[in-house]
């Protein structure tokens, strides 16, 4: 019983992972929160759910669908971020502005699709596993093991390859970078890139896991994933990560031992206690005030 | 902009010229406004937008004055809410009775949020806001011996104000709001303008400046929150015996985003912003009934426009009136003139 839901835990904190590396990346290089990401992995799993709907393979399918969501990403910094940036607008108006995409994806989905529950096609049913007394489903291995091994991707991108490099250097003074020649606005449109086809895989995979998509299903993920961003040292990749699972194990346990109802307070308590101990988070790097 | 400017200027000059004749038209107008208007529809609008100006106000308190950044006003809404709810539907207390009680209740609930997390500054305090929104809610949502969990608190009385019920018909409610937005209004507007209001503005403008100078910056923030907690909480309870029913669902973290939404579109800092936002945010979905579904895709765009291109707010970064200096004091360049 306790190692299944384990289990479970696990599976759905490797996708509160996900989508918290989007909230840590864009957060990182920006100093913003992006309140629209919760919207963005809505849209990713609409979008997967109208392509596996064409039946050109699934694995296709979900590709074009994480392009198309990582594309989303593009134009909201393109379209709404972007300005505010040439104008220096204060960071209040940028997360205000998030705010407002985020309403007017949601509310889109909603006319697009209804606002009514929908089914979402099984993905990887390959069974299930008896280990010990505990009966858990192939899927939520390959589950874990496809977010594993992106998240793995994400930290090797940003702390491995050029592009990383110039999204650390920006993390760390964009001015400076700038003017050693790093396209600043580009790799900005690239990290949204990623953080948004990352919120769209985690979109897919959450959607394949409990066969159900719904317009408001980023709400309540959205918030969380953020708290386990937050929660590992917003900015900090291998922080979301481990935010996410801690976040993802302890609701499961809340569920099962305290009732379902007290699930989803279990992150923000957990969030509030850690911010009141160590306020940069778990890993995150203490932030010095210059004068 | 620049000619969009100078309107704003002249409108601004205008005002400050016969501020008081405008004062007393605009208090007249409110006054006889319920017998002008017939329609029972529009008042409870308008009653609405003087809950949500005084939640804009309190707010205003600590986002626009003292620059912190509160993700979950919703919770002291809701705190004041089911607090005087509960009170007058349990131990039958009157509203008159309920209301301060609720609103204290929601007070000390800002000052035991404020005291450890004031000291976090920035995202980390908006991030600890909005947790703290979502706890309360599902505190309400569980703990169904008091709250009725899922199903709301139901039949919360009307206040009665010496044995005349206050309904929306006979426009009792309405005054009430009235004198709800009057005293806040005068309230906030005496913190903001006194020795303790030129402290919050300076730890928004600088904190570490604000402290070097000796402004003992947590105790000002902590102040500043509590008090926009009590008027949070004042606004839930007036909300919930104007309603009659409350649950868990009306305090969401939309309505957190909302209060911001209409003290960011108002102006940030000015008093008379939060009307205006209130007015606008609130009797926009109204307004836009019309477009059904997509109002709120209307309501999304106006704010990334906003943003865009007039992110201080409609009525906010246009203040003309010079800094009102304390008694005695007198301006060096007004000193030299004299001469």
């Amino acid at each position: 019983m306790l190692f299944q839901q384990i289990i479970n835990g696990l599976t759905l904190g490797i996708i509160y992972a996900l989508v918290a590396v989007g909230y840590s990346l864009v957060f990182g290089i920006l100093r913003l929160t992006n309140f629209s990401h919760g919207s963005v992995y809505a849209f990713g799993a609409h979008i997967s759910m109208v392509l596996i709907g064409y039946s050109f393979g699934m694995l296709p399918a979900i590709i074009v669908s994480v392009l198309i969501t990582g594309l989303l990403g593009i134009l909201i910094n393109k379209v709404g971020l972007e300005p505010l940036r040439k104008k220096k607008s204060k960071g209040i108006s940028s997360l205000i502005t998030t705010i407002g995409i985020s309403y007017i994806i949601q509310n889109l989905l909603m006319i697009i699709f209804g606002s009514e529950t929908k089914f979402f096609p099984k993905l990887f049913d390959y069974g299930n596993v008896t280990l010990g007394s505990a009966i858990i489903g192939v899927r939520q291995f390959i589950i874990f093991g496809i977010a594993l091994v992106l998240l793995g991707l994400l930290t090797y991108v940003v702390n491995g390859t050029k592009i990383g490099l110039a999204m650390r250097a920006i993390e760390q003074n964009s001015k400076a970078s700038n003017l050693m020649g790093i396209k600043v606005n580009s790799v900005i449109s690239f990290t949204f890139f990623l953080g948004s086809a990352s919120a769209g895989i985690a979109g897919t995979l959450i959607s394949g896991y409990y066969q159900m998509v719904y317009p408001t299903m980023g709400v309540m993920v959205g918030l969380k994933a953020f708290a386990a961003a937050v929660l590992g040292g917003i900015g900090v990749l291998h922080g979301s990560i481990v935010g996410g699972l801690v976040i993802g194990l302890s609701e499961t346990l809340a569920a099962t031992y305290l009732g379902g109802s007290y699930a989803d307070a279990v992150a923000f308590i957990i969030l509030i206690i850690v911010l009141l101990f160590r306020p940069s988070g778990l890993f995150g790097k203490q932030d010095i005030t210059k004068v | 902009m620049p000619k969009n400017n100078k309107a704003f200027g002249q409108v601004s000059l205008f005002v400050n010229k016969y501020r008081k004749i405008l004062l007393v038209a605009a208090l007249v107008v409110t006054l006889v406004l319920p017998f002008l208007v017939k329609s029972q529809y529009i008042i409870r609008i308008i009653v609405m937008i003087g809950v949500y100006a005084v939640l804009g106000l309190s707010l205003n308190l600590v986002t626009g004055y003292t620059g912190q950044v509160s993700l979950g006003h919703a919770a002291f809404f809701a705190i004041g809410a089911y607090a005087s709810a509960i009170l007058s539907t349990r131990y039958g207390m009157g509203f008159f009775g309920s209301a301060p009680i609720g609103a204290l209740i929601a007070g000390f609930c800002g000052l035991l949020l404020g005291l450890p997390t004031l000291r976090l500054s920035g995202s980390y305090l908006s991030i600890t806001t909005m947790g703290f929104c979502e706890v309360v809610r599902m505190i309400f949502l569980n703990w169904d011996s008091m709250t009725n969990g899922p199903m709301g608190i139901q039949k919360i009385p009307k206040p009665v104000f010496f044995g005349t019920t206050l309904t929306l018909g006979n426009k009792g409610l309405y005054y009430l709001m009235l004198a709800m937005v009057i005293v806040t209004t005068y309230c906030i507007s005496a913190i903001v303008n006194s020795k303790t209001g030129r402290a919050l503005k300076a730890i928004r403008d600088d904190e570490l400046a604000a402290g070097m100078m000796g402004v003992p910056t947590t105790r000002m923030k902590v102040f500043a929150f509590t008090a926009s907690a009590f008027f949070s909480g004042f606004a839930g309870a007036f909300y919930a015996h104007m309603i009659n029913y409350i649950d868990p669902n009306s305090f969401t973290f939309d309505t957190s985003i909302l209060i911001l939404s209409i003290v960011i579109l108002g102006g940030m800092g000015t008093l008379t912003g939060p009307f205006l936002g209130s007015a606008l945010l609130v009797s926009f979905p109204e307004a836009l009934r019309f477009m059904r579904e997509y109002r709120f895709v209307v309501y999304g765009l106006i704010l990334v426009i906003m943003m865009r291109y007039k992110p201080q707010g409609v009525l906010g970064g246009q203040k003309r009136t010079p800094y009102a200096l304390p008694k005695g004091v007198v301006r060096p360049e007004t000193a030299k003139a004299k001469e």
